[in-house]
């Protein structure tokens, strides 16, 4: 009955802390936004040079996409912790009290997710028939228009789902920057109200949380669930 | 307009294309036929340079298509395709299949690819369908899109690659007439086909392959009237019943 109990009191918890709640989902956004977009923008250019003809390229993509796809993210989030905050301040003239960590977590997101990214793109591209591009070199279009004009467009529709699925995964990853001590939608319900509450405050918000991360993650995939019907 | 000089392919160790040699002059329609996996696709296909070859040179016109200096795009802007499975682009609707290539190759501006393509589309019979998208056009219909979306280039030879093989029986009639207008019309054409009944009718030669190599490259009269190799005998009482 003690379940009930802590369930009853996540309103008035809430409703105390709304602007907190709200300032940490909209930094969850931000960051899974800003991952979604640059990632499948870098993650483009990482499949492309995986099947490029030139060897050079190759290799750096094969092994950047083996390497973020070895290292678990929380890892990769300490490194950019630790090591990107100086680089961003050395490489902007920033003084030293700056707070970066919002950008070092977008950066370390987006270069992680391009990883997994490029080998959907990669599928969807091998995905479009030999055909197209015979027909698209016959009426004498280089390589680029091809890629540009008849390949993309036709890999990116057949994966939208898959983009968008990945990015759901991103959505709840993105609950892992409190090792950045940054103030998510986790963070600002579990560590800042929940536990600085005391009490049986912080059983509310655990399972507040759960209910906001389910709630968002359950109506994006009957979303994208739709978007494949067509 | 075309010539081939002794070229040979291979996959692998598998050798595809043995020593062919043959040539279209201009205004000529040539067909090429013979059993499956004979090759023929694929030599068609060396003629603009898809399928590469590992030895003998292709020429169209003066131009070296197997020579490294040689712009490809720029030459295959000017050899029409028309492929088994049409390949239109799913993407894009009818009058952008039309127009794309017209805009982005040759430079023409909006308006000048958009009055070529709907002329072509008119003559092909499918002005209605304009802006509609590939797929929901029949294989027939879809099929004369292609060879419009060719024409529109304005090609100096049409290349055909099995164009009716993929379609529904009721539906070749619709693509053949087309094929059979534009011979008429003087164009320089080269037929990968089955369709006996177009040769009899339009072609100037006749290729046969088996294997690999031409082992017919004659006059259609002597072809369908006095083959002279078994392997060519045996084929034509396979497919004219």
């Amino acid at each position: 009955m003690q379940l009930l109990e802590w369930i009853a009191n996540i309103p008035t918890l809430i409703n105390h802390h709304n602007e907190l709640l709200l300032m940490g989902l909209w930094l969850t956004v931000k960051i899974t936004f800003t991952a979604v977009v640059v990632g499948i923008i870098w993650g483009t250019v990482l499949a492309l040079m995986r099947l490029s003809n030139i060897k050079l390229l190759n290799i750096f993509a094969r092994g950047y996409v083996n390497l973020f796809r070895s290292i678990p993210l929380l890892l990769v989030l300490l490194w950019f912790y630790l090591a990107l905050p100086q680089a961003i301040k050395y490489l902007f003239q920033l003084p030293p009290y700056a707070d970066v960590r919002i950008a070092s977590a977008m950066i370390a997101f987006a270069l992680f997710e391009a990883a997994y990214y490029s080998e959907i793109i990669r599928a969807g591209i091998n995905a479009v028939s030999k055909g197209q591009y015979h027909a698209a070199f016959a009426l004498g279009m280089t390589k680029g228009q091809t890629m540009r004009l008849i390949i993309l467009p036709q890999a990116f529709r057949a994966m939208i789902p898959l983009l968008l699925t990945q990015g759901i995964i991103l959505f709840q990853d993105t609950s892992l920057v409190y090792v950045m001590s940054l103030i998510d939608l986790f963070g600002a319900s579990v560590t800042q109200i929940g536990m600085a509450q005391g009490g049986t405050a912080k059983y509310s918000m655990i399972i507040f949380a759960a209910i906001s991360y389910f709630v968002i993650c359950f109506s994006a995939s009957r979303l994208v669930n739709y978007l494949k019907k067509d | 307009m075309i010539t081939l000089k002794n070229i040979s392919k291979w996959y692998g160790r598998f050798q595809v294309l043995k020593d062919c040699t043959t040539q279209v002059e201009k205004g000529e329609v040539v067909v090429v036929c013979g059993p499956s996996g004979s090759g023929k696709s694929t030599l068609i296909k060396t003629v603009n340079g898809l399928e590469p070859v590992q030895k003998g040179k292709i020429f169209i016109g003066d131009t070296e298509i197997t020579s490294n200096s040689t712009n490809l795009a720029r030459l295959r802007s000017r050899v029409g395709m028309v492929f088994q499975h049409f390949e239109l682009f799913p993407h894009l609707t009818i009058l952008k299949n039309l127009t794309l290539a017209q805009i982005k190759v040759l430079g023409r501006s909006d308006d000048e690819a958009k009055e070529k393509a709907l002329s072509l589309l008119e003559r092909v019979g499918l002005s209605a369908h304009a802006n509609k998208l590939p797929g929901q056009l029949s294989g027939g219909q879809q099929q004369r899109v292609a060879i419009a979306r060719a024409l529109c280039m304005d090609p100096v030879v049409m290349l055909f690659d099995e164009p009716t093989s993929a379609l529904d029986p009721e539906m070749v009639n619709e693509v053949l007439d087309v094929m059979v207008e534009l011979a008429y019309e003087g164009m320089t054409m080269m037929v990968v086909t089955h369709e006996m009944g177009f040769a009899r009718k339009v072609a100037n030669r006749v290729i046969f392959m088996d294997k690999g190599e031409i082992i017919e490259d004659t006059s259609k009269e002597q072809f369908f009237s006095d083959p002279q190799t078994d392997r060519a005998k045996d084929f034509l009482a396979k497919i004219i019943h």
